[in-house]
């Protein structure tokens, strides 16, 4: 099934540059686009919101004349449109300032708490995905059947039912009563200053370390929460998963393998979930980016000191340092989850890569 | 052929599942280190680790476990004061001056000597930093231009304190008790200040060390401060350098915890030693099961509902005496703060010089409809109610809600974050709030000013006391009684001035104060002399040991 590969003339690969251009040229307009956007929609929400952000700098029992003071250093008497212009200067320049709440640089904080959401969310996607295809694969084989119907089951209590409940529910069974998972945080208090983390990625940190009691450790804690965001984006990917299976197996090739003589297995997991795995590919990245962001929810639950639970915080105490910065993270990372997810796209699907 | 997909899928799920549940490991039981005490606290109220800035309840504990004072509230009389690093001290005869030796041979956790001058630099900064907490000391007339002469030290071990009205010297003392009373290591935090240009709004030339302290530690107190991540937990080590008896732990850690449930479930696991936000329902769980204990001590803040006079109807006498009608307070009492309050209608909590400890109010909807008629509102009103969202709170204002409409008034629930029903109880643009107030310091004028003093009741008033906030204008008299009894220095008749302030306002404020809360906290069994203090700032843990 080679696509015939005709000898490259000059007019073509000028043409092709010239396509690359646009690309790379609207790829950056988009970008400026977002991120002006990011920036106009949290400075605004930072304004309208009916808190005072002098409070957050200052705690509740502050005296009246240091709220005016801090008032006044802060810059919130100044016009609307000169805090946007220095709020958009600052950013421009890397600089998101310090957040009220911790008193470090937004920076800093965001590289300290950005890992632990990455590492559970990263864990979640492939537990997730792991369980989650072969389930959708089996449910569209199977379609009608008891096995599809206890996946749609599955995928719909997944979808319905609020995950602090079954945090609590899944603490309460697994830590207190069977004792097999660690909790609360991310790491026993035990091994808290014993053991340095490089990177972050705490299960990585101490592979690499060879630490293996802390890596021991490190699962214990990350497990229940990360197989709960897994249990979520697995109730989506399956669903997923079982319709674009459905569409290709309804496809007119799959009746060809056949007749060829192919095996079931290899029509299914060679051919049709090969054809699926494009759209899926998306379908997956966008579930990535959503655990990404944070999951306030779990992450409040299980006392972890992730990026979800910043933004929420600081969000909450009009710390607008930090939730611009959170932001721009977050825009960030959809960002480039969207090209990667573009580059597999085009790696997968022969289609994309020539025209 | 789909018999061999089966299996394919079948051990593909089965292979995730297993591993899942084989890597998770097999049941460990979770115990603390025996040197380490573990709490599980809400500790997101840190802002600041600095003495001279911190004002939040959180950062006031920690203070007070890893700071020396010159003098602390004697936990078992707390209307005394007992020396910390001061050994004597004397008051002037005209009541001004306050002579205080040091006890020799004292040092911070650093090695350097605690001397007078430290005591002296660290009121200094407190008083030119002037941040939230530095009106416990410029009160007694410190600023900026006179603080060197009126706080200074004579000599290495004497330190004198001026001030400019010969108040009681309870109330003196018992300021000096308040966090802003710590003393930082002046060599120390000289190392560490920054630079700062002067302005109109700070004219000094540096922080004072403010930056560096916000996360450092310059103290000498039985534990040393080792970390501070916002959100996520404080790190006290034990301080051998220390004058007093040395702590039994080595180590106590405060892991932020959010989550009543959550602290329930660590504590019986072992995870965690102490609990210290149960909500009643989680607290009876644990005061139920044997392998735990429970500790509970009355705290210095009450908890009220206020109306603004700015609204006509709420401004009629009789319409603020019947609301003290139309609560349920033996509901609320037996239900909602069921082991962490106990109903109290004055406001000066218990334990505190003056307390008065009358409830006169029971819910009496005939006696309140009878009032509303003689305010010619016998058909009710309707009227909002600016609640934050979190227990007991939003209880009580539902609870409140029905036994108003008894009585035909409606009340609308409000609900909000707690940041923003306070700027809008801030800005006096409220009908009805409800919240709690806490003493600022462990003395009897902190309650009394913010209840019973305000001086211009315009909105441009400079005093913003709550009776400010609620646009009560209070009579002058009552104000006048409130700042004499400042100067009273006998202190049964100071006890007697605040009681009868008490009465007063408790008859005729627009203030329906409902509660005193009592902290609790939940313990592991194998935790020794773990004990909560009368006051946010004296659960010391110096004495705390595990077996």
């Amino acid at each position: 099934m080679s696509i015939p590969e005709t000898a490259p003339t000059a007019g073509r690969s000028r043409a092709r540059a010239n396509g690359w251009v646009k690309s790379v040229l609207r790829f950056l307009v988009v970008i400026v686009t977002t991120y002006l956007g990011l920036l106009a929609v949290t400075f605004f929400i930072g304004r309208v919101i009916p808190i005072d952000p002098v409070l957050a700098v200052l705690g509740d029992r502050a005296p009246a004349h240091v709220v005016e003071r801090t008032r006044e250093l802060m810059g919130f008497n100044k016009p609307l449109y000169e805090q946007f212009y220095i709020y958009v200067r600052d950013a421009l320049t890397g600089n998101f300032g310090t957040s009220v709440l911790t008193t470090n640089p937004v920076m800093a904080d965001i590289r300290r708490v950005f890992p632990a959401t990455l590492e559970l969310a990263t864990l979640g996607t492939i537990i997730g995905s792991l369980i989650g295809v072969p389930l959708g694969v089996l449910a569209a084989v199977k379609r009608g059947s008891i096995a599809d119907q206890i996946v749609r089951v599955v995928g719909l209590v997944g979808y319905s039912v609020p995950i602090f409940w079954l945090a609590l529910l899944s603490l309460l069974f697994f830590y207190a009563k069977l004792r097999w998972v660690a909790y609360p945080g991310r790491i026993d208090i035990v091994y808290e200053y014993s053991f340095t983390p490089i990177t972050g990625l705490y299960l990585l940190d101490s592979l690499w370390q060879g630490q293996w009691d802390v890596f021991r450790d490190v699962f214990r804690h990350i497990i229940l929460p990360a197989s709960l965001l897994g249990y979520f984006s697995l109730a989506y990917i399956s669903r997923m998963t079982r319709s674009f299976m459905l569409n290709e197996l309804g496809q007119e090739y799959i009746v060809a393998a056949r007749a060829k003589g192919l095996s079931e297995t290899r029509i299914i997991w060679g051919h049709a979930l090969r054809n699926a795995a494009v759209p899926l590919v998306t379908v997956i990245a966008l579930s990535y980016a959503g655990l990404l962001e944070g999951s306030v929810l779990t992450e409040t639950v299980f006392a972890w000191p992730g990026l979800g639970l910043y933004i929420t915080n600081s969000l909450q105490n009009a710390d607008m340092n930090a939730v611009l910065g959170g932001t721009i993270v977050i825009g960030s990372v959809f960002i480039a989850i969207n090209i990667l997810s573009d580059l597999l796209y085009r790696t997968l699907d022969p289609r994309t890569r020539a025209r | 052929m789909m018999h061999s997909l089966n299996k394919h899928v079948r051990m593909l799920t089965a292979g995730a599942a297993m591993s899942l549940i084989l890597m998770a490991g097999a049941p460990a039981f979770a115990e603390t280190p025996a040197d380490t005490l573990v709490e599980g606290w809400a500790i997101d109220d840190i802002i600041s680790m600095d003495p001279g800035e911190a004002f939040e309840l959180s950062t006031a504990e920690v203070t007070a476990n890893t700071y020396s004072y010159l003098v602390r509230l004697d936990i078992n009389d707390t209307s005394k004061v007992v020396g910390d690093l001061a050994e004597s001290w004397t008051v002037s005869d005209d009541g001004l001056t306050y002579t205080f030796k040091l006890k020799p041979d004292t040092k911070f956790a650093s090695g350097n000597p605690v001397t007078a001058e430290d005591v002296a630099y660290s009121i200094e900064r407190v008083v030119k930093l002037d941040k939230s907490p530095a009106f416990i000391l410029t009160q007694f007339g410190l600023t900026g231009d006179n603080v060197a002469e009126k706080a200074k030290a004579t000599d290495a071990s004497t330190f004198t304190f001026t001030v400019d009205k010969a108040y009681a010297p309870s109330f003196v003392l018992n300021c000096l008790t308040a966090t802003v009373g710590a003393v930082v290591d002046k060599k120390l935090v000289l190392e560490h200040v920054a630079a700062v240009t002067p302005s109109a709004e700070y004219k000094y030339d540096n922080d004072f060390g403010n930056e560096w302290l916000k996360t450092g530690y310059a103290g000498s107190g039985a534990f040393k401060l080792r970390e501070w991540r916002a959100n996520e937990v404080v790190v006290m080590e034990r301080n051998d350098n220390y004058y007093g008896e040395k702590t039994p732990l080595a180590r106590v850690i405060y892991r932020h915890m959010k989550e009543s449930s959550g602290q329930r479930l660590a504590l019986e696991a072992g995870d965690i030693d102490v609990a210290r936000n149960l909500e009643p329902g989680d607290f009876d769980a644990v005061s139920k099961n044997a392998e735990l204990a429970t500790t509970n001590a009355p705290k210095g803040t009450v908890y009220y509902f206020s109306l603004n006079q700015k609204n006509a109807n709420l401004a009629k006498p009789e319409v603020a005496e019947a609301f003290k009608y139309l609560v349920d307070y033996d509901a609320i009492g037996s239900t909602l703060i069921k082991g962490i309050g106990e109903i109290h209608q004055t406001f000066l909590p218990k334990g505190v010089l003056g307390e008065l400890p009358e409830n006169p109010y029971k819910l009496d909807v005939a006696k309140a409809k009878e009032l509303l008629a003689k305010a010619g509102l016998a058909d009710g009103f309707s009227v909002t109610m600016d609640v934050r969202n979190t227990q007991p709170i939003t209880g009580i204002a539902e609870s409140i809600q029905q036994t108003l409409a008894q009585a035909n008034i409606k009340m609308e629930i409000v609900p909000g974050d707690g940041k923003q029903t306070l700027t809008k109880y801030r800005a006096r643009t409220h009908d009805i709030y409800i919240g709690q107030w806490g003493q600022d310091y462990f003395d009897p004028n902190s309650n009394a000013e913010t209840f019973t003093v305000n001086p211009d009741n315009s909105d441009e008033g400079k005093n913003k006391t709550l009776a400010w906030r609620n646009a009560w204008d209070v009579p002058a008299e009552w104000t006048a009684e409130s700042k004499a009894a400042l100067l009273e220095k006998d202190a049964t008749k100071r006890a007697d001035m605040y009681k009868d302030l008490q009465k007063k306002v408790l008859e005729k404020s627009p203030f329906v104060v409902i509660f005193q809360q009592t902290e609790v906290a939940g313990v592991r069994g194998n935790v020794k002399g773990f004990k909560l203090g009368p006051s946010f700032d004296t659960n010391y843990v110096f004495t705390v040991s595990k077996d």
